[in-house]
């Protein structure tokens, strides 16, 4: 199912549509969540949290906004960062730097998907350390460019053009 | 080349990670909407970041997917889409839990009536054995009252009818050693109500009698075999009928049997 066939059905308020936006999105969101949160049972909860803001707020969404990945994406950084923030936001500022997503697969077995993780895992090994930095700091914590920029001390202009080429990397491996 | 240029430029995936300012995102989105290529473009760059991010998702558990649904109240979506799959295996499941239900029900029965049924018998055991206690004591008692009889240390006295009863007769087995007398009172009939026998030694000369005791709960003695008090001397036995709890002196007009020793 593609996100359009998919929005259809969310507009419609099809209770099916809910467990399609589950089953395509939740891993995206919940690593992304993982990242930012780290604690298990904290990153489940705004997992759910996640969810339900999506469905309650599903109306607020518009196309002209941006894409509809990229809307739920938002929320689950957002949600993340401020369930950080009610807790001890120096601390969790701290470990928000020390490591990276592929932590996320060191630290765990219990990968989902584990036939792809690993084919991607193998994949991870091969991309460049700043590939999988600028990655880390862009699109799961959400850096801005200026950001990213300061941290991997890169010049701000080829921040852009840098993941740009990390990601053809990986559409290559996945062919995409 | 315009185009070429705008998608190496790197921002169509800042676009996606959701980077952007909201002038640039609707730049970017008008973009899309006017060059296929430039939304093809978008659309694999975001199913080659879903693909990784999702490929490094940890384990979470089924019961989130649960939780969530439940707090959107969407609970029951599930249970209506079950009802048309029905298979064998759900039916088999119910009849099975039928007959073991049946089963359970029939086995308490079972149990049911098998309790009852010893219950049944251990009433009837104590009564039996009651029955038991019972004939013994009679057993005993005739024993007894056999002994007395068969006793050749005791003189036996028989009492005659007298005048208010000629028909009446009893027994009297006196052992002069130990001096205990043993009343046989089956040949005298049921005292009327209010009114006991009292059992009289007599010395004749002059006539003393001496109460030796009350033929109590006349009625109930099977054997009429009753033991009364010791008697020091005697040279006649007598019965009279008196009033409930006896009398000092006897009531002569009552005399229903004497015997001489």
């Amino acid at each position: 199912m593609t996100q359009d066939e998919l929005l259809v059905l969310i507009y419609k308020k099809d209770e099916k549509a809910f467990t399609h936006l589950y089953d395509m999105y939740s891993k995206s969101l919940f690593s992304v969540i993982k990242v930012l949160v780290k604690n298990t049972e904290e990153a489940e909860d705004v997992l759910q949290e996640v969810f339900v803001k999506i469905w309650k707020n599903i109306d607020s969404y518009h196309e002209s906004k941006g894409r509809f990945y990229t809307w739920i994406l938002n929320i689950a950084r957002n949600t993340s960062i401020d369930k950080l923030r009610s807790k001890n936001f120096n601390n969790s500022q701290k470990n928000l730097s020390s490591d990276n997503f592929v932590h996320l697969f060191e630290d765990s077995n219990k990968v989902v998907n584990k036939i792809d993780a690993i084919g991607i895992q193998e994949f991870v090994k091969k991309l460049k350390p700043k590939c999988i930095q600028i990655i880390d700091l862009l699109f799961f914590k959400g850096y801005t460019q200026q950001e990213a920029s300061d941290e991997l001390e890169i010049p701000l202009g080829t921040v852009k053009t840098h993941n740009r080429n990390c990601i053809n990397d990986l559409r290559n491996y996945l062919k995409v | 080349m315009e185009t070429k240029q705008y998608i190496e430029s790197g921002i169509l995936e800042l676009y996606v990670y959701g980077l952007l300012s909201e002038a640039e995102n609707l730049e970017v989105a008008e973009m899309a909407k006017k060059n296929p290529a430039i939304n093809d473009e978008i659309i694999a760059i975001e199913k080659a970041i879903v693909a990784l991010s999702s490929s490094f998702s940890p384990f979470h558990s089924v019961a989130n997917y649960e939780k969530i649904k439940a707090k959107l109240e969407l609970k029951h979506a599930d249970v209506i889409e079950l009802e048309p799959s029905r298979n064998w295996s759900q039916y088999m499941g119910w009849a099975a839990a039928i007959i073991l239900l049946l089963g359970i029900g029939y086995q308490y029965n079972q149990l049911d009536q098998t309790s009852n049924k010893v219950t049944t018998t251990t009433i009837e055991k104590v009564k039996l054995e009651k029955d038991l206690n019972a004939l013994q004591l009679i057993n005993k008692a005739n024993e007894t009252s056999l002994a007395v009889v068969r006793d050749s240390k005791n003189t036996v006295v028989a009492l005659g009818g007298q005048a208010v009863a000629p028909e009446s007769f009893a027994k009297v087995y006196w052992n002069k050693e130990t001096k205990v007398v043993y009343v046989d009172a089956a040949g005298l009939p049921e005292p009327p109500k209010g009114m006991v026998y009292q059992v009289w030694a007599l010395k004749l000369n002059p006539l003393t009698p001496t109460s030796i005791g009350l033929l109590e709960k006349f009625e109930v003695n099977n054997q009429k075999m009753f033991v009364v008090n010791n008697a020091e001397e005697a040279e006649a036995f007598g019965i009279t009928l008196e009033p409930a709890g006896g009398s000092i002196t006897p009531t002569m007009e009552q005399l229903y049997t004497l015997g001489k020793v």
